[in-house]
């Protein structure tokens, strides 16, 4: 194991730490509330490992769905990892063992700091992928496990702490913007998701959203790949 | 409340679900060189996701009723001009999460 690749994981994924463990106390906490302990909440932590699922998962638990139901919910709320998967078919070709739990971890935060973030020179990239993965998997397991164990013992206000994930985006939207010259692919995700919010509202929008970002970027193929921002 | 057996498939469905979806797109494009169609997504799709999640974060954002989503906008603004400054993302990321918190407080 190479201490300075890990060194360098840490420090790329601590803008997720603080997010994370507090997301994960908070559903720590929902569950014991709704009356399971701490091993259900590393269990799912673990096995399902996705935010807002889980917290979906607490109200399919209590209200006894059918597995049916909690099929296609969870199908609904997590298409979006479908096209995590597609950006990374490149990316983690060739990773061999390692494969399997890196599509295990590829959640939101994960997949922004990996598409965001080049690996050191010198380095495996596949081994420095990981790291960042299962950095921000400890986090949400910590979280998830103290919410369980030290949640109602928490008196401080901590609402308004989510914000942090929203900061994270903006961060990786500002660095993208600032070091690429093509401004158009983000423009259409911006453009894209408000309009879809606007139509579909908060519940629904995010699928939809998916498929016009998809459909506006093959619309504009060719002119993307033969852009030049001077002429050259 | 449903019993154990009962929590533990409600847990197994979602998780297999989940990690199906997950595991789905490089299944289909495991043995066969990618697509050059694959590749232009991989390319373009970060950048058009990103700001996609930014809208995702903010879904729940109410401007007709107060505080009409000003602590956010003041919050988001904050996070930009401080990161094009500095580019440090912790930095920007303490300050804006702090900032948006004592917003919440006095004005939320």
């Amino acid at each position: 194991m190479n201490t300075n690749l890990l060194k360098n994981a840490i420090k790329t994924t601590l803008p997720v730490m603080a997010g994370y463990i507090v997301l994960g106390i908070g559903f720590g906490i929902l569950l014991e509330v709704n009356g399971y302990g701490v091993w259900w909440s590393l269990a799912m932590s673990v096995f399902v490992y996705a935010g807002a699922m889980q917290y979906v998962g607490v109200a399919l638990i209590t209200s006894g769905a059918s597995l049916i139901s909690v099929a296609l919910t969870t199908l609904m709320v997590n298409a979006r990892h479908l096209f995590y998967g597609i950006t990374m078919i490149d990316r983690y070709k060739g990773a061999g063992w390692k494969k399997l739990l890196l599509m295990h971890t590829l959640t939101d935060e994960s997949y922004s700091l990996i598409c965001s973030n080049k690996a050191p020179e010198n380095s495996e990239p596949h081994q420095y992928y990981l790291l960042i993965s299962l950095c921000d998997m400890l986090y949400w397991v910590i979280g998830c496990v103290l919410g369980s164990l030290i949640g109602s013992a928490i008196t401080f206000d901590l609402t308004g702490i989510d914000f942090s994930m929203t900061a994270l985006y903006v961060i990786i939207f500002v660095e993208q913007w600032l070091t690429t010259d093509d401004h158009r692919p983000a423009l259409i995700g911006l453009g894209a998701s408000v309009l879809c919010l606007l139509i579909f509202g908060p519940k629904n929008f995010l699928i939809p959203a998916m498929f016009l970002i998809i459909i506006l970027l093959t619309a504009m193929r060719k002119r993307l790949e033969n852009w030049r921002p001077y002429n050259d | 409340m449903i019993n154990d057996t009962q929590t533990i498939a409600i847990i197994a469905v979602m998780a297999l679900v989940t990690f199906a979806l997950r595991v789905l797109p490089f299944l289909i494009f495991s043995d066969r060189k990618t697509p050059p169609y694959i590749v232009f997504l991989g390319q373009y799709l970060p950048s058009a996701i990103m700001g996609m999640l930014v809208i995702y974060c903010l879904k729940g954002v109410t401007f007709v009723a107060a505080p009409h989503g000003i602590p956010e906008a003041i919050a988001v603004l904050l996070v930009i001009i401080l990161h094009v400054w500095k580019r440090n993302t912790l930095l920007s990321i303490i300050s804006g999460t702090a900032s948006y918190m004592l917003l919440l407080r006095f004005i939320g």
